[in-house]
């Protein structure tokens, strides 16, 4: 058991956005959570990495209650996580945004900044170190020194892989990594997921490209209107009745 | 030509003209000016770092700036103390104030925090206003030494006090800029650029906040100590939020997160103000268009727009050096490229 969820619920007012999920991520795999529009997978994403409060169960990581801990916290601990929306510091080079995400794992302060110490040079070296060897891994050695703002939305995506694995993480939740690129270079995506897999990172990722799912994912989750309808493999997820009925409506013998 | 003006050479150039400067002048009159203009860097340089490297705008540094000058005050006038040691305790209480009501006021964000930061710099200027039996309220305190002598050093004629601001502004520069170029300083910039980011990526951002807000105060304390001991009259109007929109101005027009905007604006809005003094208060008229067509069209200050075109320019190079490259290396390349224009 490396991460599980146990009935875990998030209520907005009187909206349940996630009901009573039980979830486990299996090390070394591919985890997706799938789901129509509004069906809570983001929701659920939020709660593990500790931007909502969860409003019952708990969420437990290689046997330690994580469930009320800050996003800080939980990313010390080893999990990382890209937004929907690329969320990066669009005004500084890739190479500074990513530096940034090696900081977590530093202890100079700010007396370090003021006195210059062995200590900063050396952390500094360190998260720069890092930060170019996770902009290998992601293939961006060639927009390394320009703005994120002024890159194309895929190399955005592998921008925002890179600050994940930059704070070297156990554990990386993407939430829809593949939206808004095409074919091409959705594959290419899915390869690096596959690369950050074969290095012993797990994946738990929300994707609605259902072709690039089923062919990447060992296990998937379907959620719809925040509770958990079907759990499996994609073969067995293809053919739950529950699932072809929460996309296609009506009834599930049709 | 650009390749002189670059940092190396300008630097030492500027400190070398800021110590030759009273030689030049041997007015009296300029000196104090600039004297002045130095003190208020200090506290533009602690508003920066808040307000520009961590955005988060305090609009509560007028009160602390008083804060550090009273403190100050009443410590040396009141309680007759030795002047370095009110010194550094003025500075103790300025940010020990300074942590507590960062404490709550960091729980806003945004406009709200501008807002709470707001009335807090309105009560400190209150209570320094009315708590008569303490402050001596509207009438002032007079007679606050000039700073203290050190060693055989003393601070009693405008020139020596010249180069002891001047000294302390140097030192405050320098702790600026290796905070702004350290991993702290990055941290600062990562909760500026997005807080729920920096977040994610495991950066405790209340701890770092709080640290900026301390930092900051500090700096405005020190300015404010600086400033009683150089006028040796405060009254409660330096509390008053007028200055705090004062540096706010300064650090607009020179640029708001760049280094060197503090100094750029400082000098020249306090220069040219005191150029127009004749006009006394219709100089407004003059200021107020200036600053909303910089604003419009130079958002990030002087500084910033001049960084911002050299980033531009080297953008360009490069990116006219890989397309040469492109046509020498790949004949083919560069024909598709022709066929495709």
């Amino acid at each position: 058991m490396f991460l599980e969820t146990k009935s875990l619920s998030k209520k907005f007012g009187g909206l349940t956005a996630v009901n009573n999920v039980d979830f486990t991520v299996e090390k070394g795999k591919i985890n997706a959570i799938i789901g129509p529009n509004g069906a809570g997978k983001s929701t659920f994403f939020n709660l593990i990495s500790g931007f909502h409060p969860p409003s019952s169960g708990s969420i437990i990581l290689k046997g330690q209650d994580i469930t009320r801990l800050p996003p800080n916290k939980i990313a010390e601990m080893g999990i990382a996580r890209t937004f929907q929306t690329t969320n990066l510091f669009e005004q500084s080079t890739v190479l500074d945004n990513v530096v940034v995400g090696h900081r977590l794992r530093t202890k100079s302060n700010l007396l370090d900044a003021v006195l210059r110490t062995k200590r900063l040079k050396r952390e500094e070296e360190q998260c720069r170190e890092k930060a170019l060897e996770v902009i290998r891994f992601t293939g961006l050695e060639k927009v390394a020194g320009k703005l994120v703002g002024s890159l194309t939305q895929e190399e955005k995506k592998r921008t925002a892989f890179a600050l994940a694995l930059a704070t070297e993480p156990e554990i990386v939740f993407l939430d829809e990594p593949a939206a808004g690129v095409n074919p091409d270079e959705t594959e290419g995506l899915a390869q690096l997921m596959k690369k950050m897999v074969d290095k012993g990172i797990t994946v738990c990722l929300i994707e609605h490209k259902m072709q690039m799912i089923m062919k990447l994912a060992d296990k998937i989750m379907v959620l719809n209107y925040g509770e958990k309808i079907a759990e499996g493999t994609a073969e067995e997820i293809q053919n739950d009745p529950a699932v072809i009925k929460a996309y296609l409506g009506g009834s599930a013998s049709a | 030509m650009a390749k002189i003006i670059n940092k190396r050479f300008i630097i030492p150039v500027l400190i070398l003209f800021a110590i030759v400067f009273p030689f030049v002048t041997q007015n009296d009159y300029f000196i104090h000016v600039m004297t002045l203009s130095f003190i208020w860097m200090i506290g533009v340089y602690g508003l920066n770092l808040l307000a520009g490297y961590t955005g988060y705008l305090s609009l509560a540094h007028a009160g602390f700036f008083a804060v550090g000058a009273y403190s100050l005050g009443l410590l040396t006038v009141k309680a007759q103390m030795n002047f370095w040691l009110a010194f550094v305790l003025a500075l103790i209480i300025t940010s020990v104030l300074g942590f507590l009501i960062g404490l709550i006021a960091l729980r806003t964000k945004e406009h709200f925090f501008a807002i709470y930061t707001l009335c807090v710099g309105y009560i400190l200027y209150l209570i320094i206003d009315k708590w008569d039996s303490l402050t001596e309220g509207v009438r002032g305190l007079i007679g606050i030494p000039a700073p203290g002598n050190i060693g055989p050093i003393s601070f009693e004629t405008p020139l020596s006090q010249y180069y002891l601001v001047l000294a302390i502004l140097l030192v405050v520069i320098l702790i600026i800029y290796r905070i702004v170029h350290s991993l702290t300083g990055r941290t600062y910039i990562a909760i500026r650029n997005s807080e729920d980011l920096a977040q994610t990526i495991g950066i405790s951002t209340m701890k770092n906040k709080l640290e900026v807000f301390v930092l900051s105060t500090f700096f405005a304390g020190l300015s404010g100590a600086l400033y009683a001991s150089f006028i040796r009259f405060i009254g409660p109007d330096i509390g008053n939020i007028v200055i705090t929109f004062d540096l706010l101005t300064y650090l607009l027009i020179g640029g708001i997160g760049t280094l060197s905007g503090p100094i750029v604006g400082t000098v020249l809005v306090v220069w040219i103000s005191q150029q127009l003094q004749f006009l006394q208060d219709y100089r407004m008229l003059i200021f107020g268009p200036i600053l909303t067509l910089l604003v419009i069209f130079y958002p990030r200050g002087i500084a910033g727009s001049i960084a911002g075109w050299n980033v531009k320019r080297a953008e360009k190079k490069i990116a006219k050096a890989q397309q040469d490259e492109r046509f020498s290396q790949s004949p083919i390349s560069a024909e598709n490229q022709v066929k495709e224009g």
